[in-house]
């Protein structure tokens, strides 16, 4: 054993020499360099927070005066003294009700279809990824159009209605809840498919009892975006009929005329006297307040079910 | 329980005493008495990926009541060949199975085999611990569940949690996560999830892996008492554990083309895990569990 002790003490020699020429002595280039990287990633932040900030001033500044709880319970009126927004927020209410209704079980179905069931080796499966990512980045002016041509008018014949407006912004944000809810699925580790297969259990049952449970945190989160999305989207619906002067409350879906946040928020802003200026402030805010409330009910939720591996 | 009910017929008509004609089944008449009825019985099985073998000629026979352990190199194909017999090999799309392999007596990959069905009979515990996302309670009834299995839910929860030497540590937290177990007993529960659907045969993949010595001692425990209920096949990677528990040791090996562009694993020698151990037929055996090599 001569050798073998011979090499340890060498080892532990060498070992010892290269720690105290370390320790304390860390390279001047590194320090810099990690000082700066520091610096890039703090102005990234600062600024993503002071788009956030000087909008939220502005708005608080111009609408504070005219918010109140009015805007809530008023109708809309000519007169902007007297105008609010419940009209557009109960039209709002009827088409994300519509596109949560539709968007969140087809978007899921197709997620688990790819992720569970297709086979990833055949090309059209790969070519239904493909375009699924290329149409989350189409303009959404352009399923608008598509809705107006197909939807309100051609084969489905629909009418401006909110109906047609909840179809319209379905397809616009099913690509963003697929791809959301495929990665919350693909987080579930394979571990658990085979647990479960390895019970006897099916593909579907897998599906159904531990795989969707397990994802559902992951996709709430993939919803609250896509839905908080088409809830302020203006452009697709201004195609769709939402109407700005409407004076009675939307009650039916499939027949009212309608109209909903963002574009009466539109409309006030392309007039000229400052009351209606602010009233449009102030719409943004309301809009502010019921996205929050609807974020915060998801973010409840997702919490709530939460799972860490 | 009709599975029971058939499995005591395959036992009364499986023929005494006849093997096939291989050298290693010629050992195996030695040795009669401490056997079990067949299991399994392997013939000639190779599994490919892609048209690349990942195991080739295994011929074994898989006793019942027995602990059987697979051992060797990685690489060598003990997982693979562990996945044939509850027919996990299916999930890869890639993977083909040639050769026979009967259980029971009846061809396992038979065309009128349903892969879900053998899984229900033939239970997988994993080299790392797999519980559900839910409460232990959940876990355990989880498998008697979606087999729609008639009782009392509770009662078959106990006795499963029991038969997994987990009972006393989780009785009073039964709704808690499963995943605030240690790892030692959330591999157990993974036990205790496998027996609760009454199984016939629980494969064992390298499942104190991920353990420590004593998490480890006890799963070791816990198969020796299984052992007297059910048939065990475990892989293993300790070569003292497939010693300590075993009651036969396969020993694979990895085989390499000229070209060392393909490698496969084979079966080199079958037999009494105390005659592997203590005087192997074959030389590579003893270099390997000796320590000489691997």
């Amino acid at each position: 054993m001569r050798l073998g002790s011979e090499r340890t003490r060498l080892a532990v020699a060498g070992a010892r020499s290269v720690t105290t020429a370390d320790l304390g002595n860390q390279p001047r280039g590194d320090v810099v360099r990690g000082r700066i990287f520091w610096a890039l990633l703090l102005l990234a932040i600062s600024i993503a927070l002071l788009g956030l900030a000087v909008l939220l001033i502005d708005v608080l500044i111009d609408g504070s005066e005219r918010f109140g709880p009015g805007l809530f319970t008023d109708q809309v009126s000519g007169i902007p003294e007297n105008g609010g927004f419940q009209t557009a927020i109960i039209g709002s209410l009827w088409v994300i009700g519509g596109v949560i209704l539709f968007s969140v079980p087809i978007g899921v179905g197709a997620a688990l279809y790819l992720e569970e069931y297709a086979n990833r080796e055949r090309w059209w499966n790969r070519l239904v990824e493909l375009n699924i990512q290329n149409l989350a980045a189409v303009p959404s002016i352009v399923y608008g159009i598509l809705g107006l041509a197909f939807i309100v008018r051609g084969p489905l014949d629909l009418g401006f209605v909110a109906l047609a407006a909840s179809l319209t912004l379905t397809l616009l944000i099913l690509p963003t809840i697929i791809i959301a809810a495929r990665e919350a699925i693909r987080a579930v580790p394979p571990s658990i498919r085979e647990g479960s297969l390895a019970l006897g259990a099916t593909r579907w049952e897998t599906t159904r009892l531990q795989v969707l449970p397990a994802a559902i945190p992951g996709i709430l989160t993939g919803v609250i975006l896509a839905v908080s999305r088409a809830f302020g989207e203006a452009a697709p619906v201004l195609l769709l009929g939402a109407t700005t002067f409407i004076t009675a409350n939307t009650t039916n879906p499939f027949e009212d005329s309608y109209t909903v946040l963002p574009v009466q928020i539109f409309n006030y802003f392309g007039r000229a006297q400052d009351e209606w200026l602010q009233l449009a402030a102030a719409g943004i805010l309301v809009m502010l307040i019921l996205v929050l409330a609807m974020n915060s009910v998801a973010i409840w939720l997702r919490n709530r079910y939460e799972q860490r591996w | 329980m009709t599975q029971e009910e058939r499995r005591t017929e395959e036992a009364a008509t499986a023929p005494a005493g006849e093997h096939p004609a291989i050298a290693i089944e010629t050992r195996h008449d030695a040795f009669p008495a401490t056997r079990g009825e067949k299991v399994f019985e392997l013939k000639d099985l190779s599994v490919h990926y892609n048209d690349k073998a990942a195991v080739k000629h295994i011929s074994m026979d898989i006793h019942h009541k027995n602990i059987t352990a697979l051992i060797g190199p990685s690489g060598c194909g003990k997982s693979t060949l562990i996945r044939c017999l509850n027919r996990m090999n299916d999930l890869v799309p890639s993977a083909r199975v040639d050769g026979q392999l009967l259980y029971h007596g009846e061809d396992l990959y038979g065309p009128k085999v349903d892969p879900v069905q053998v899984r229900k009979l033939i239970g997988m515990v994993f080299q790392k611990p797999n519980p559900f996302p839910k409460s232990i309670y959940d876990n355990i009834a989880f498998g008697p569940r979606i087999l729609g299995m008639k009782g009392d839910m509770d009662e078959i929860v106990e006795k499963a949690l029991r038969g997994a030497a987990l009972w006393d540590e989780v009785k009073d937290r039964l709704q808690d996560n499963a995943y605030g177990l240690s790892g030692g007993q959330q591999q157990r529960l993974c036990i205790a999830r496998c027996i609760a659907t009454g199984p016939d045969v629980i494969l064992m993949d390298e499942p104190c892996s991920a353990l420590d010595p004593i998490s480890t001692g006890k799963i070791e425990d816990l198969m020796m008492e299984l052992k007297e209920r059910y048939s065990i096949v475990i892989v293993t990677h300790n070569m003292q554990q497939a010693a300590r528990v075993s009651d036969m040791t396969a020993f694979l090996i990895v085989e390499l083309t000229a070209d060392e562009k393909n490698r496969w694993g084979e079966i080199v020698e079958y037999d009494d895990t105390e005659k592997i151990f203590t005087n192997p037929a074959d030389k590579r055996t003893e270099d390997y569990v000796t320590g000489k090599v691997g």
